[in-house]
């Protein structure tokens, strides 16, 4: 007495198409559940991308150095002493060099000044660095050539700049090899900028670099505003962090008197926001997929009392309470299965547009919730149409029959 | 074949007992034509529906060829129905959205037969019944003389010992009450066990053995005859 398991399933989709309504029904319900799934989860799944992203262009395995220390405690010795933070010098960046575990480093100084040329001129963020700048920070040149590979206290008279600047000042004509004005001062441009070079913060098309030293003495000032340091690898970020700390106490007379923050750090915890935020809403909509259950539950219970007579019948023809259970389970299964994978592809067809519509999101579902969302469906499909299953086997065959 | 003894069967209705079957004793032996009349409310249906085990009796035993049935399990008296017993229904009880050939093939589905071993005993069953012309056809687009035989069709094609039909012409016509009957006493001629219940004194005198009931009793006597 074993039922084959195509005739279950040919008997099953037959009673579903004789019944059109409560089955579109059903299967809407479900398929609105895995899609919202789909969707929130793509939405928090992109927006994690595009902030881990924005943070990892700004250069990878990178720590970050900078004068002063972070807590904000009110009060320590030096505040006591009126004593300011001591400068950042560039002996201190290249003190770090010693390590082998650092692959390079780059200082940076910023300030702003007129740059002009041939009576053109605009107010422009400078950024007084060296030539590891562009491969610490994955850089493209669009002409030219970067800062030169010179001694950090070389003031070389040349300039990278922005394309933007460079429309600005030159327009159609060439800017290559020009001498533009920055301050009072006359510096060549050797190279511009590509047009690929946005990250937090700065607009690379919008700046001019020069050779740190010459920033320096530009703003005169003999501190760093930054100094970006990258570790061989991964792995070495931790030891190189703590080689900063100990290297620049040392040269600063013991005094922890810089703050360092590693790239990882902060990326990690944006992703670990983000990615719980994805969860959370992946949740949520999960909530939408119970509430398919609830309404499966019901229609299957309408269901049933519809076809009080067909169970009673089946029961005469001697169908077994198993038997009639197993028909009932597998109507509510293909329901469940034809609406979730409906959900999943109103779902794709969901964040397609979403991308569509803001490109600068990565909103894919991740694959973890399409497959959730699918389990978690047919699950809540196979609990809500137990107890109506149970109760159609349970019919009393004559009471079934006798009705009219 | 079929031995009731005791048979009684209450109906719990508010604070009131029904007896609908009131001690019924009944021995009918294989190939037996039996009819049973009776005022409506007496207990026919009753009577048939715990011969079909559809029913079970509240106390009194119950063996169909020696065996105790009405303490067998679910499953078994399942099996039992789909092997044992073909019914033949007032309401013909057909599933309207499957074509006759299917609805003669379901108790063969339940039964977990092979595709293959249906399909020749199904058109076999429409073939005696002369349906086969009309196997891809659905209920509706049936008369209820040819509803009637499909039903027929469909209680016989597992080859059952017995068939019970609950006023098996009371929804047709004169003519194809008579086919009808007709059909179910050739198939008694070759060995069935056939118990009609019916209304009609024409076609219960028909019988070789005519049982009437009253108040849930059988009239003195005829339960052993
Ligand atoms: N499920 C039930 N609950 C309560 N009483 C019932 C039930 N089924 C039958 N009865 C009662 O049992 C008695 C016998 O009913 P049954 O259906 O066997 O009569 P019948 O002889 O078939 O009548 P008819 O000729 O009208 O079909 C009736 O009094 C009926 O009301
Ligand atoms: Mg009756």
């Amino acid at each position: 007495m074993t039922l084959h398991g195509a005739d279950v399933i040919r008997f099953s989709i037959g009673s579903l198409r004789g019944f059109p309504s409560r089955t579109v029904l059903m299967l809407v319900a479900m398929a609105i559940g895995v899609c919202s799934v789909v969707v929130l989860t793509s939405l928090g799944e992109g927006a994690r991308r595009y902030v881990t992203g924005e943070f990892a262009s700004l250069g990878t395995n990178l720590i970050i150095v900078f004068p002063g220390r972070s807590e904000t405690a009110g009060i320590n010795p030096t505040t006591m002493m009126g004593e300011t933070p001591r400068d950042l010098t560039l002996d201190d960046a290249r003190s770090l060099l010693r390590s082998y575990n650092v692959l390079r480093i780059a200082p940076i100084n910023v300030g702003s000044a007129d740059v002009s040329w041939k009576g053109r001129s605009r107010d422009v963020v400078i950024l007084g660095s060296s030539h590891e700048l562009l491969g610490i920070r994955h850089w493209e040149m669009g002409q030219g050539r970067f800062l030169p590979q010179a001694d950090l206290d070389l003031a070389t008279p040349v300039a990278v700049i922005g394309s933007k600047i460079r429309n600005e000042l030159f327009g159609a004509k060439r800017a290559l090899g020009e001498w533009i004005r920055i301050g009072d001062r006359r510096f060549r441009i050797i190279g511009i900028m590509g047009s690929e070079g946005r990250s937090i913060g700065v607009d690379v098309q919008e700046t001019v670099i020069i050779p740190v030293a010459s920033a320096q003495q530009m703003f005169n000032t003999s501190s760093l505003f930054r100094l970006l340091v990258e570790a061989k690898s991964r792995d070495a970020i931790e030891t190189v962090k703590a080689f900063v700390i100990d290297t620049l106490q040392e040269r600063h007379q013991g005094e922890k008197d810089v703050t360092v923050i590693t790239q990882d750090a902060v990326l990690e915890t944006f992703d670990r926001i983000l990615g719980t935020l994805t969860y959370a809403v992946g949740g949520i909509a999960a909530i939408s997929l119970a509430v398919a259950g609830i309404l499966i539950m019901n229609v299957m219970l309408v269901a049933v009392s519809q076809r009080t007579a067909e169970i009673g019948l089946l029961k005469a023809l001697g169908a077994s309470p198993r038997q009639i259970i197993i028909l009932i389970l597998t109507e509510a299964m293909i329901l469940s299965a034809l609406g979730a994978f409906t959900g999943l592809l109103l779902g794709q067809l969901g964040s397609l547009i979403v991308r569509h519509t803001f490109p600068v999101l990565p909103a894919y579902a991740p694959a973890w919730a399409s497959v959730a969302a699918l389990v978690v469906a047919l699950i809540t499909g196979l609990l809500f149409s137990l107890m109506p299953a149970r109760r159609a086997a349970q019919l009393d065959p004559v009471l079934a029959l006798s009705r009219r | 074949m079929i031995e009731l003894v005791n048979i009684h069967r209450n109906f719990q209705v508010g604070d009131q007992t029904v007896h609908a079957l009131d001690d019924v004793t009944l021995n009918i032996d294989a190939g037996e034509y039996v009819s049973i009349m009776g005022p409506s409310g007496s207990g026919k249906s009753t009577l048939l529906n715990l011969l079909g085990l559809l029913d079970q009796p509240s106390s009194g035993t119950y063996r169909l060829n020696g065996q105790d049935v009405t303490s067998l399990g679910n499953l078994r008296q399942a099996q039992v129905r789909n092997r044992e017993i073909g019914f033949v229904f007032q309401m013909f009880h057909l599933i309207p959205r499957l074509t006759a050939a299917e609805n003669v093939e379901l108790p063969l589905l339940l039964a977990g037969l092979e595709p293959e071993q249906r399909h020749p005993r199904v058109a076999r069953a429409l073939d005696e019944l002369h349906l086969t012309d009309r196997s891809h056809h659905k209920p509706e687009q049936l008369s209820g003389g040819q509803r009637q035989r499909v039903a027929i069709a469909r209680a016989t094609v597992t080859k059952p010992n017995v068939l019970l039909a609950d006023e098996p012409t009371g929804n047709l016509d004169h003519k194809s009450g008579q086919d009808v009957i007709h059909i179910l006493e050739e198939l008694n001629d070759r060995g069935i066990t056939l118990i009609v219940v019916t209304h009609d004194p024409e076609i219960g005198r028909r019988a070789q053995r005519q049982l009437h009931m009253m108040d849930g009793r059988l009239v003195d006597g005829q339960g052993t005859g």
